[in-house]
């Protein structure tokens, strides 16, 4: 239709768009009247027929009225308004990338300060606040590990949240197995079992490419899944594991009365000490995975899983063992799900098979997708807006002014999560951050575009 | 079969690939399910020597590459690879014998490429490769492309990646010394300034370049280049010598290079290798090749359609075998050569003086048939397309013989799509045409 409007004389094309506008409030008019304008209700003795015209009249007039603004505004001119949104939103796109270091650096200092923060300004909400903040980190530091299989090595890793579980299950059997085992002890272990299922998992999947990758992922992640919830002796099976202990400050716990942390530093107890501790955890923890993942990028099994995401039969004639180089990219990412896992335990005191669905290994997997494959800020960014907004939904009064006080944002959260996913791959089908970081240079460095670099196997 | 009809060099002293070859390939046979892609290859790759491996297109050029690479498991056959001087029998037998992939010896190394996987074929027997597509990592920066070449050297420096986290000094210098290694091959194909590009961005010339320079950064004994003249301008294609040259010279990296481009194929190699339908036909240096008879036969009886619809291809046939190498089979042809019955196996189809009542069939409509061989048949009287029709196992046995291409017949089903054409074109008038 934009193309019909460029040499339209104004004139000719304000009466054209008044007869479209028309044609389309007549085919409302017939389509609606059936639906809009009749109804029967049943009655005693059979139904009855109640005409609601107000509402058949104002269907039309609301799409008279909508058709004719589009016509003339977007559509049948040269200059339409939604020009000037998508330009401003391409601009966005490029300078993302020079913010992205900035964007970076007042993130971090903000995730530093942040307990405090809400401590200072939102006494009222700050454990609803800090716990946000808590979930998001855990999400960020998934998405994290999930972007060294799927950003780096490029292998589409549909069962993530099956590491996710086991780092989950190791911690929480361990600690209730064995008195002596703590959250600092069983945590490096957590994460080397979740690798060494990292391992089981690449096996059969090194042959797989495409789409199946995806599916033996896929399936993965519900066998592990269906295993706890079937092998009742062990994990309890749907009535999961609970108590789980909790994290200790230097052998401190966070316990009213002696011997706790506010009584040994002598603060008076308060319940937010807990959640500023954990919250400091899951930030250190989450930090730990991106430093190692900069530097793994830089050595060089991190350029071959990036090598192996643009030629896998180029490594292969490079003498690269694109075996090993699959099954570490698995074996690493499972090994910080497992991590992650080990919190999301302490943190809950309870965990069970409803936590690792299929839908948190899409969430993840959206995370990084949103966020721009490989890009760590983008992931940053991705689950800010995708967890925190989420949660978000719960605050908002002025919908439910809008659409009732039945309304309830929280139940739409999925519509919007969908719509917001489709928005944005609309808008840049890439991810947020879709350049991409040279992992060496010798004279100037130079980002390269999205549409270079390979999105690798199952995309 | 095949090995017997390859002609032998007049001259009795053995060649210098033959004497102190870098890669043996020995009886070489793939097959793809039904299908004989190539038919016990046998030949030699001289060390510090460009061998090219030409042939019309299905000859089964990139099988053997992809056999030596590894990326084919071969169905028969013993590639072997040597580092160090001289043939190593000796090491090469007990290692056949053994289970071993490969053995160090006294004077470098031996191994048995059939037997290893592909990776393992460039990081120790030290055989790098390119592709007739070419495979860069498009999304990484030339700079990166050739780092990743030194994979397994910064490897082995970053302690196995564990040293690299913590950032130990010796990575540091490791990769230091791979940058500055990477810096050389970009001066030596001037994409010095293109460093922090993508490689994606560079032009197909500088992707070509760049593909063998990184191929040259996993330090490699034999460098085997598949078709890295394609697509390439005359300018470039003299650059690709020149950059080819400089490697025999300065490197000890001997070179295997497959090429539809004669000039390149010419001037450079010191040993050709043709094949035409997996079994080869010559083998010898560029003289020798350019004027083996049945080399031309097939260049000029496979790709005769090709020849006829492009003159530019017959002009390229003809700069390649030699002028006068092309007239004299032209002339062998027409002159009609008494063909002595018993030079070849099989027994010679009966054939007519003259062609039949309305003149000869249009032979060269059977697929595989070109204008040269046409006259050839003709010259053995053979001048109708039931005649074909009627040959028996001995015929064509003889026949292929006396063409000079054991097997093509049959191959090529000659006797068959004779068949349909004399039916055909009997229910025309005449036949003819």
């Amino acid at each position: 239709m934009s193309a019909v409007s460029t040499n339209v004389n104004p004139e000719n094309s304000f009466q054209a768009s008044i007869k479209d506008a028309l044609l389309a409030a007549f085919l409302t008019g017939v389509l609606g009247f059936y639906f809009l304008a009749l109804r029967t209700d049943i009655a005693p003795g059979g139904l009855a027929i109640t005409t609601r015209w107000g509402l058949w009249l104002s269907a039309i007039a609301i799409v008279f009225a909508g058709r004719l603004l589009l016509n003339l505004f977007v559509w049948r001119t040269d200059k339409p308004i939604t020009r000037g949104l998508a330009s401003a939103g391409s601009g966005v796109g490029t300078a993302l990338p020079d913010l992205g270091k900035w964007l970076g650096r007042v993130l971090f200092a903000f995730a530093v300060v942040l307990p405090f923060f809400f401590i200072i300004f939102f006494p009222a909400q700050q454990r609803q606040y800090i716990d946000l903040a808590i979930l998001i980190m855990t999400y960020i530091m998934l998405g994290w590990g999930l972007n060294i299989v799927v950003g780096l090595a490029g292998l589409l890793d549909l069962g993530y949240v099956a590491f996710y579980a086991v780092g989950a299950y190791s911690f929480a059997l361990l600690s209730t197995h064995f008195e002596f085992i703590g959250f600092w002890t069983a945590l490096p272990l957590a994460g080397l079992l979740a690798a060494f299922w990292g391992l089981i998992l690449g096996f059969p999947v090194l042959r797989l490419r495409g789409d199946y990758l995806a599916i033996v992922t896929l399936a993965f992640g519900e066998i592990i899944r269906v295993v706890l919830l079937n092998w009742y002796e062990f994990t309890g099976g749907p009535n999961g594991i609970s108590g789980i202990p909790k994290p200790t400050f230097f052998g401190l716990e966070f316990s009213r009365g002696e011997g706790g942390f506010a009584d040994f530093f002598g603060l008076e107890f308060s319940t937010i000490h807990r959640f500023v501790y954990l919250y400091y955890i899951i930030f250190l923890l989450a930090i730990i995975t991106n430093i190692v993942t900069m530097r793994l990028r830089r050595l060089p099994v991190g350029r071959a899983w990036e090598a192996l995401r643009e030629d896998e039969i180029a490594c292969r004639s490079l003498g690269i063992n694109t075996t090993n180089t699959k099954l570490t990219a698995f074996a690493i990412g499972a090994m910080f799900g497992g991590f992650a896992g080990s919190f999301f335990a302490t943190r809950q005191g309870f965990i069970s098979p409803e936590s690792f669905t299929f839908l948190e290994s899409a969430i993840i997997l959206a995370i990084v997708v949103l966020g721009g494959l490989g890009s760590q800020i983008g992931v940053v960014i991705a689950s800010i807006v995708m967890i925190g907004g989420i949660e978000m939904l719960r605050n908002i009064g002025f919908l439910s002014q809008i659409f009732g006080p039945g309304f309830d944002p929280t139940q739409y959260r999925m519509l919007i999560f969908g719509l917001a996913m489709v928005l944005i791959m609309v808008w840049k089908p890439r991810g947020l951050v879709s350049t991409r970081e040279p992992s060496a240079v010798l004279k100037e460095k130079k980002k390269i575009g999205a549409d270079m670099v390979a999105q690798g196997e199952g995309h | 079969m095949s090995a017997a009809a390859v002609r032998k060099p007049a001259e009795s002293a053995p060649a210098k690939w033959d004497e102190d070859p870098v890669l043996t390939v020995e009886h070489l046979t793939m097959r793809f399910g039904g299908l004989v892609a190539i038919n016990d290859l046998s030949f030699n790759v001289g060390r510090g020597q460009i061998t090219a491996l030409i042939g019309p297109n299905g000859a089964g050029k990139t099988t053997v590459f992809n056999c030596v690479t590894g990326f084919y498991k071969p169905t028969e056959g013993r590639i072997v690879m040597r580092h160090g001087p001289g043939r190593q029998q000796q090491a090469i037998d007990k290692l056949t014998e053994g289970g071993l992939k490969w053995q160090a010896t006294s004077e470098g190394a031996v191994f048995l490429l059939e037997r290893m996987p592909d990776f393992e074929i460039s990081h120790q027997a030290k055989v790098a490769r390119t592709f007739q597509n070419i495979r860069l990592f498009g999304g990484m920066t030339v700079l990166e492309n050739l780092l990743v070449a030194q994979h397994n050297v910064l490897m082995k420096a970053s302690g196995f990646t564990l040293g690299g986290i913590v950032g130990i000094p010796s990575f540091r210098k490791a990769e230091q010394v791979a940058i500055d290694k990477a810096v050389y091959w970009l001066e030596q194909v001037h994409l010095i300034e293109r460093a922090d590009d993508p490689a994606g961005d560079l032009p197909y010339g500088a992707q070509r370049r760049l593909e063998i320079a990184r191929a040259m950064c996993t330090e490699p004994q034999l460098l085997c280049l598949d078709e890295p003249a394609a697509g390439l301008n005359p300018r470039e294609s003299a650059e690709l010598n020149e950059l080819l040259q400089y490697i025999r010279a300065n490197h000890e990296t001997s070179i295997l290079l497959i090429e539809h481009d004669m000039g390149v194929v010419m001037e450079i190699s010191d040993h050709i290798v043709v094949l035409d339908y997996g079994v080869k036909i010559s083998d010898g240096d560029a003289d020798f090749v350019r004027n083996d008879p049945s080399v031309i036969a097939a260049y000029l009886g496979v790709e005769d359609e090709e020849i006829e619809a492009a003159p530019e291809v017959a002009s390229l046939v003809v700069e390649a075998i030699g002028g006068d190498a092309a007239k004299e089979v032209g002339i062998k042809a027409a002159a009609v050569p008494a063909a002595d019955d018993e030079a070849h196996p099989g027994s010679r189809p009966s054939g007519l003086s003259a062609a039949r009542e309305g003149g000869p069939d249009k032979l060269t409509r059977i697929k595989g048939v070109g204008p040269v061989n046409e006259k050839k048949l003709n010259g053995l009287g053979i001048w109708h397309f039931d005649q074909v029709a009627s040959w028996k196992k001995a015929e064509v046995e003889w026949v292929g013989s006396y063409l000079a291409f054991p097997g093509r017949i049959e191959r090529e089903e000659w006797v068959k799509q004779a068949k349909t054409l004399a039916k055909s074109s009997k229910g025309k008038t005449g036949g003819a045409k």
